[in-house]
């Protein structure tokens, strides 16, 4: 990973990071494809959500609940606002939260556990300590916990769950960078004076990459499901911005009126979680090497 | 001490320290509230005598460590508190926590007790059946279906089950609305919908473990020798793998209960069952900060619970353990 390592010709990795990544795609098992399609599906909409609705977010365009077809294709919802508008707007908020959420969660979670890993000591026994009562208390009711005191927002919900999630990428963090740290080459780095930091992201972040990158996916799933239940349950993302799980919640009466309407946003959901479970489980599949015992 | 006892023994006294640790950070919760406690519970525009009354009323006006202290023996007593919802109301008339988390509570369990009567031994034999037909058609679909239903959220299986069968097809109640006078059928049938609900998601969960663990197991080498040996596959499962294998089923058993004190949350709000996952959500909205303490104490409570159970388990079960060299 120093210097050294350059004039070293590794052949997997030379022959073109495109190149492999396909060759692994031929070969990838159609749920793969499907989640993998679902994914960028979604990234498509959410970025260019202002040209592909044809309504605006907030916008009032009809009368309240409308049915499906004509000039809305999915109806409007309980105070006249387009509901496709509304579904491509939500990809953009929630997966955007979601995803800034997951992000945060690993730049904390990730950073202190690898630290903890490479200084070890009675740092690394307070911060694991601390995590293991963290984690003692059940993610939603915690972020409940804290959403009561601290208010209900979008800014104090993204490092609410940021933070709780974090527990969990440090677990992960640490376990792996343990592994690493006992290596010769991060032994090497420590004599020559290197900083933390440097060690951290240059000589052992690179090598936990693979079980990191699948976390992410997991994890992302997960905050994304979290801050869905929260919306739904009236505590997370506020309106009038369009959220998945808080459409899911306003337009809930339909439902006993044996409307669908209410399971779209609901569905959004779950397909993109179940697309990016399916990326997950191919990706670990193949970094692991998981046959399942014999 | 037999070393089994000590460990047991280490292992209970590492979940107090753990439940007194989750006190103290619910307890500390009043102190990290930004500005005035007491004006933003009664509003800006309360008389300072009122915020100052309020404060003595609930003991601001005390270090604290002492509250921490008077707080917990009250908590170990069954005592906790008064809700905020009435504190604006005349003596008398407050509500006390336990007499609006009491019967919530017994409800919640009503019906996570239902979900674990079914879920469990249904998982536990297709989890066993998907191990022992790995790789072939039956485990690959349920594999599929299996991942599909833990990865979407409960309110969209939930809505999905009340538009079938309580809207469409009339066969159950789309609201699970009970009291005490519910009768125990009744109770049961109008439970049924969020019941099946967290069925499927515990199943699903559950399902996967218990193969992985089954997988695991058959992997290893005293297995692969009694099946060398001739022994028919019942055999080598009952006599063999069993006695090894409780610790992890109790483990995933254990793991998917705690899951479910989470699930139960939303469930119980889409079919306006008066649980305690309820309560909580309408006490954070709310902000009625003692309910909210209470509720999150019974979840840690539950969930800090179920864990040690599994603990001890498979600390009993663990013939290395057992018989020490």
């Amino acid at each position: 990973m120093t210097t050294g390592t350059k004039e070293i010709p590794t052949p997997t990795v030379r022959r073109g990071l495109l190149a492999t990544a396909w060759r692994e795609l031929k070969r990838a098992p159609i749920s793969a494809w499907f989640g993998l399609a679902v994914v960028f599906a979604y990234v498509f909409v959410g970025v260019f959500a202002p040209w592909v609705a044809p309504y605006g977010e907030a916008e009032i365009v009809g009368a309240q609940y409308q049915a499906w077809g004509g000039q809305h294709v999915f109806g409007t919802d309980q105070l006249g606002r387009d509901m496709l508008s509304r579904l491509v707007f939500g990809a953009r908020n929630t997966i955007g939260i979601a995803f800034l959420t997951t992000a945060l969660s690993f730049l904390i979670g990730g950073i202190i556990g690898m630290i903890a890993a490479i200084v070890g000591g009675w740092l690394d026994q307070v911060l694991a300590r601390l995590v293991d009562v963290l984690m003692a208390i059940p993610q939603l009711v915690f972020a409940l916990v804290l959403l009561s005191i601290f208010g209900t927002s979008v800014v104090n919900l993204i490092l609410i769950i940021a933070v709780l999630d974090s527990t969990r990428v440090f677990r992960l963090a640490r376990a792996v960078a343990m592994n690493v740290v006992v290596l010769d080459f991060v032994e090497a780095a420590k004599l020559q004076g290197e900083n933390i930091l440097w060690i951290a992201t240059r000589e052992v972040l690179p090598n936990i990459l693979p079980p990191m990158v699948a976390e992410f996916g997991l994890r992302f799933c997960f905050v994304f499901l979290t801050i869905s239940a929260l919306s739904f349950l009236g505590l997370g993302i506020q309106p009038p911005t369009a959220d998945w799980g808080s459409m899911v919640r306003e337009n809930a009466t339909l439902i006993s009126y044996g409307d669908i309407t209410p399971l779209l946003p609901a569905g959004a959901i779950a397909l993109l979680t179940v697309g990016v479970n399916f990326v997950v489980d191919w990706f670990l599949h193949k970094t692991s090497g998981l046959k399942d015992g014999h | 001490m037999h070393p089994i006892v000590r460990t047991l023994l280490q292992r209970v006294s590492l979940s107090v320290a753990t439940l007194l640790a989750v006190s103290v950070i619910i307890f500390l919760m009043i102190e990290a509230l930004p500005g005035n406690f007491a004006s933003a519970i009664l509003g800006q525009s309360a008389t300072p005598e009122r915020v100052a009354a309020f404060e003595r009323q609930i003991g601001l006006d005390r270090p604290p460590v002492e509250r921490y202290v008077v707080w917990l023996g009250n908590l170990l007593q069954g005592d906790f508190g008064n809700s905020l919802a009435s504190a604006g109301s005349p003596v008398g008339h407050e509500r006390t926590v336990m007499s609006l988390v009491g019967p919530r509570l017994k409800n919640t369990m009503f019906l996570a007790g239902l979900v674990a009567v079914v879920a469990v031994p249904i998982s536990l034999a297709l989890g066993l059946l998907a191990a022992l037909y790995r790789n072939g058609i039956f485990d690959r679909l349920v594999n599929l279906t299996t991942l599909t239903s833990i990865s979407v959220p409960e309110f969209f299986i939930a809505y999905i089950l009340m538009l079938f069968f309580a809207v469409r097809l009339p066969w159950f109640h789309s609201l699970a609305t009970v009291n005490t006078d519910t009768e125990l059928l009744e109770r049961v049938a109008r439970c049924t919908l969020p019941a099946l609900t967290l069925v499927l998601v515990i199943v699903a969960h559950m399902m996967r473990m218990t193969r992985a663990s089954i997988i695991n197991l058959l992997a290893s080498p005293y297995v692969e020798t009694a099946r060398l040996k001739g022994l028919s596959p019942a055999r080598v499962i009952v006599h063999h793998a069993l006695p090894n294998a409780w610790a992890p089923i109790v483990n995933v058993i254990a793991v998917n209960l705690a899951y479910l004190v989470v699930g139960v949350v939303v469930v119980e709000v889409v079919f306006v069952y008066p649980g305690v996952g309820q309560l909580m959500v309408d006490s954070v909205s709310a902000r009625d900060i003692p309910v909210v303490q209470a509720c999150a104490l019974v979840f840690a409570i539950a969930y800090i619970g179920l864990n040690l159970i599994a603990d001890l388990v498979a600390i009993i079960t663990n013939p290395r353990l057992l018989r020490p060299r």
